[in-house]
């Protein structure tokens, strides 16, 4: 059993869990994971639809090729008008009934969106079950990577140019500082020195991680863009949660009456909460699309979702820094178990059994494990830790009172 | 604690704005629906029910400006749902109020706030999860910062903010919370949950502050100071309309008391002219022991 742990290829195992803890789908998951927080973390609404807004990213960047012609940009002011008008046609009948109306309907709304894109009857527009291909020319080629290169996100890597290397010290340094105070003033302590040396190897070790990491040269200048567009909403939002709006908001979250007798429209607020965030979700469809250089409808259905919401949850309600961590520790433990027993079966011999009890029978079935684990984590999770790893744990506590 | 000494009728130490407010009540007769020289808000014909029961059938009402008004009632009465009706967050089946001479049907619940009329919640309604400067912060009006393209521009109105912040912490330390400032709402005990929310509700600047039930489970001591608190309030121009259980504080602390029952008004007059009103003493013990609570009192 150990010679068996010893035979796999460890090496690999970490390089694909670190390229999937920094990869497009942790990137994408982030901005979605973000837009979720302002409307389900800070503003309590329950919205299930978080696909659907970013499918209003994808295709109004995926329509500028098929059904426009005209240069790609123009979808990021479309995405922000379509994402308009689904969060107001999702937000009008709802947002002035109780909070659980609003999650049906999203839920459906997304859907219908998700039908009606791939359906034959809407082909002109949206090119039907096949998605659109070939968007984003511009972006795609103009690109300082070669695309059948390798590239990591080390900052000292041979490949990396001058304004990548000052770009991805700046974000690992700025996110080490936060994620290591944050961490720090959980802790009980010698907080002050904890402030100093968490961030410090955190650092360290996002700089190993990142080292370790390893990406084609195809989509590496939208994985690139991609972090740079979560540090940036991510700042935003941040800030914006601790401006008087975010005061709104978080009071809304708690008691809407209380805040409504103080003369704020609760209505609007919420309006303003939910269009915000899908308005940000966009941006994970867009960035999403670009990388892969196409849109596919099922990309975009209630799984990716409930995915998202897994992310959040996990990283923690209500905090910026967790609605970034926590897509990336998705990402990156779903993709750990999947290697893990992949290389297990391998070295096995193609089955993994235990006390004679066959657990996995050939590398088909390695994808359920990996749901089923993650599932697992989950409940663990909200067991021992309802708040999620950033989550603030005072704030669950006063729930009950 | 800066407690003063109980007066029957506390007009021992009757500041001059009371002395104004009381003299304007003179002349108002003792019946249920009386014209008010000054009224700063008057409803008509308001009747709300819920199924059968009619929780609130009010002819006419007018709250005097300027004064501290009580609505009293046994259980059930239909005070809170009077509140709700006059500041929006019901409506009512029939019927017509207005406030400042502004008709307030059709106008959503937040504008009666921005309109200057503000009321608190017999159920107190603190932001647990924020702190109790937080709170109060929240409740100033007009804030550039709750806008949310300005939400990321801290210069548009980070000076606003600092000048909350200072009448904030002013208001904090006159219901003695300063010392809460920080701390999460959610550790706040009851009584200082109710001292918070009223301070909140002052943030707004109302010219009508309507509390429900301010003193249920404060105690004694404080009481007494936020009774002090409370004619500060009209000291300063506010007018005060609120709902007590506690006849001793109605009396000390009101310049005209409306007494409701089973949804409609049925009487009205000063502290002494109620306490010796028997249709009031029946509706809160029933015909015939009316006689005790008048010793009572
Ligand atoms: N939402 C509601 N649905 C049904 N009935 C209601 C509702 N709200 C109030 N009522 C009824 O209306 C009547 C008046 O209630 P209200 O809460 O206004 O009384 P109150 O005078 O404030 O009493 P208390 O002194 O106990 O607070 C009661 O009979 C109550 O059962
Ligand atoms: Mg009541």
């Amino acid at each position: 059993m150990l010679a068996a742990f010893s035979d796999m290829n460890w090496q690999l195992i970490a390089t694909a869990t670190l390229t999937a803890v920094f990869g497009v789908d942790a990137m994408y998951f982030a901005i979605a994971a973000i837009g979720l927080n302002v409307q389900f973390g800070y503003a309590g609404l329950l919205n299930f639809g978080q696909a659907g807004f970013m499918a209003c990213g994808a295709y109004a960047i995926g329509m500028t090729a098929h059904y426009w012609n005209i240069s790609f940009w123009w979808g990021i002011p479309m995405a922000i008008g379509y994402a308009t008008v689904f969060g107001l046609i999702m937000g009008i009948p709802t947002l002035r009934l109780r909070s659980d109306y609003l999650a049906i309907v999203t839920i459906a709304l997304a859907e219908l969106l998700r039908l009606i894109v791939r359906s034959v009857t809407f082909k002109k527009y949206f090119n039907g079950s096949d998605g659109i291909n070939g968007f984003g020319k511009t972006f795609t080629e103009e690109t300082p990577f070669n695309p059948s290169g390798k590239y990591s996100l080390w900052p000292f890597d041979q490949n990396a140019n001058l304004f990548g290397r000052v770009m991805l010290l700046l974000i690992f340094s700025v996110a080490s500082v936060m994620v290591g105070r944050m961490i720090a003033d959980r802790l009980r302590g010698p907080r002050e020195k904890l402030r100093v040396i968490l961030p410090v190897v955190i650092f360290a070790l996002v700089m190993l991680g990142a080292k370790q990491t390893e990406y084609g040269g195809l989509g590496f200048k939208s994985l690139i863009v991609g972090w740079l567009v979560v540090f940036v909403i991510g700042a935003l939002i941040y800030m914006l949660m601790r401006s008087p709006w975010g005061r709104v908001i978080k009071g809304i979250r708690e008691d809407e009456e209380a805040v409504r007798s103080l003369g704020k429209n609760i209505y609007s607020y919420k309006l303003q909460a939910l269009i915000l965030g899908g308005a940000i979700a966009t941006f994970g469809g867009m960035m999403f699309s670009l990388s892969r250089g196409s849109v596919q409808p099922d990309n975009y259905s209630r799984d990716t979702t409930f995915f998202v919401l897994t992310a959040l949850v996990l990283g923690g309600l209500a905090k910026v820094t967790g609605s970034i961590v926590g897509p990336m520790l998705y990402w990156g433990i779903s993709q750990f178990i999947s290697v893990f027993l992949f290389e297990l079966t391998q070295a096995w011999g193609g089955r993994v059994e235990i006390f004679g009890v066959p657990l996995i029978t050939s590398s088909s079935q390695i994808g359920a494990w990996v749901q089923g684990l993650l599932g697992l984590m989950l409940v663990l999770l909200m067991v021992f830790r309802p708040q999620g790893l950033f989550g603030n744990r005072k704030e669950m506590a006063l729930d009950g009172r | 604690m800066d407690a003063e000494p109980l007066t029957v009728n506390g007009s021992a130490d009757l500041s001059e704005v009371a002395r104004v407010a009381r003299g304007a009540l003179e002349g108002v007769p003792a019946t249920p629906g009386a014209g008010k020289p000054d009224p700063i808000m008057t409803a008509v014909g308001v009747r709300r029910s819920f199924g059968g029961i009619v929780a609130v059938d009010v002819d006419r009402v007018e709250i005097q400006r300027g004064s501290i008004t009580a609505l009293i009632g046994p259980n059930g009465a239909g005070k809170t749902t009077f509140f709700n009706l006059m500041t929006g967050f019901d409506a009512p089946d029939t019927g017509a109020w207005s406030f400042n001479g502004t008709s307030l049907e059709k106008v959503a619940a937040h504008r009666t706030a921005a309109m200057g009329m503000v009321r608190t919640f017999q159920l107190t309604k603190s932001l647990t999860k924020m702190s109790v400067i937080e709170n109060m912060k929240l409740g100033a009006t007009g804030q550039r910062g709750e806008k949310w393209w300005n939400g990321v521009l801290p210069f548009r109105w980070r000076a606003q903010e600092t000048a909350i912040e200072a009448r904030a912490d002013e208001l904090l330390a006159r219901f003695s919370l300063d010392h809460m400032r920080d701390e999460y709402a959610g550790t706040l005990s009851g009584g200082q949950r109710k001292l918070l929310e009223m301070s909140r509700a002052l943030m707004t600047n109302p010219q009508l502050v309507m509390l429900d039930e301010p003193m249920a489970g404060v105690n004694p001591a404080l009481k007494q100071s936020l009774n002090k608190h409370i004619r500060g309030l009209r000291d300063e121009g506010m007018t005060v309309l609120f709902v007590e259980h506690d006849m001793d504080m109605v009396h000390d602390l009101s310049d005209w008391v409306i007494v409701m029952a089973e949804g409609r008004i049925i009487a009205e007059g000063t502290p002494d002219q109620i306490s010796s009103n028997t249709a009031v003493i029946d509706a809160y013990l029933g015909t015939n022991q009316g006689k005790s609570l008048l010793e009572d009192m």
